[in-house]
């Protein structure tokens, strides 16, 4: 049928190439997160007590809402790049649109949550948290780099995926060529999976 | 002739599966992630025990369906499989590591 037209389109493109360029820059990111995981796995076999006490301290409530929030953020994301898949660019559109909003949804309630933490005085470096336990500052040290550094991921996926939007409108992303919706897709995924392993660490095993 | 069709429909069923999976599969998986994540926050109830036993076997099911379905390395070649794989193998050394030394401090 188109397959003599596809096959030509094709002839100058590796998408292989290209997602496997992505993957590799997902192994750093996996590496960095990994690095700080270790930190928190070793500070958290010295202080126990201390994180058990600081762990009570976070909204767990906030943190499984958000958590649903990101879940369902990664499901339209893969709903939109399947949509495209199929030709339907109305819902692509749609989805991708839902999983930029998800992500402000994300943010606006981490930002509850933090704003609750600053009014408690619990931020790095202020009065109040030197007069903590050691292993409480290091906790909370860690609750805002990992949370922080996640948060930050989460505001680019945002903006990647907002100018993939834009390209999506205009068509140059489009059903026979996805392979940068896919590359973000996979980015946005990895940030989810991050939380993933957030969401226990810091609201409901510490 | 018949036989044609019906290898041409069986192959376009399989190309279906590997390269454009449908709406239902990502659903399935997301309501899988739903109910991972009530069983994890129904043990962190039962106790500080319960609640790392589920952060360690949960969470890694949670981060793998993610990787195997949202990520599609369900339907990637070995090349891409592999390097995840490399990843996450050389971070457990990292752990491994850090904790036979503080085991033994």
């Amino acid at each position: 049928m188109s397959s003599g037209h596809g096959h030509a389109a094709h002839a100058h493109r590796d998408d292989l190439g290209d997602k496997l360029g992505m993957w590799l820059f997902l192994v750093t990111e996996i590496v960095l997160f990994g690095g700080l995981f270790i930190a928190y796995s070793y500070m958290r076999s010295l202080y126990p007590a201390d994180f058990h006490h600081g762990g009570a301290e976070l909204n767990a409530t906030l943190g499984v809402i958000n958590t649903v929030v990101l879940l369902t953020s990664s499901l339209t994301m893969v709903l939109s790049l399947a949509a495209l898949q199929l030709g339907d660019l109305v819902k692509a559109k749609a989805f991708l649109l839902g999983t930029i909003l998800l992500g402000g949804c994300f943010l606006v309630i981490k930002s509850f949550e933090w704003g609750a933490k600053f009014q408690h005085h619990l931020y790095p470096g202020s009065a109040h948290m030197a007069t903590l336990p050691h292993g409480q500052q290091v906790f909370f040290g860690l609750y805002f780099t990992m949370t922080g550094l996640h948060g930050v991921h989460v505001l680019v996926g945002m903006s990647v995926l907002g100018w993939m939007y834009t390209h999506l409108a205009k068509g140059k992303i489009n059903q026979d060529r996805f392979v940068v919706l896919e590359n973000g897709g996979l980015y946005w995924h990895l940030v989810d999976v991050i939380w993933i392993f957030l969401l226990p660490l810091f609201y409901l095993a510490a | 002739m018949s036989e044609t069709i019906a290898r041409a429909h069986e192959s376009h069923e399989a190309e279906a599966s590997h390269g454009h999976p449908t709406y239902g599969t990502f659903i399935k998986v997301w309501v899988a992630l739903l109910l991972l994540t009530g069983a994890l926050v129904g043990l962190s109830h039962l106790g500080q025990t319960a609640a790392v036993w589920g952060l360690l076997t949960l969470t890694p099911i949670k981060a793998a369906l993610v990787f195997y379905f949202f990520m599609h390395l369900k339907y990637e070649g070995i090349l891409l499989k592999g390097v995840i794989l490399v990843t996450l193998g050389t971070l457990l050394i990292f752990f491994v590591l850090l904790f036979s030394d503080v085991a033994f401090r």
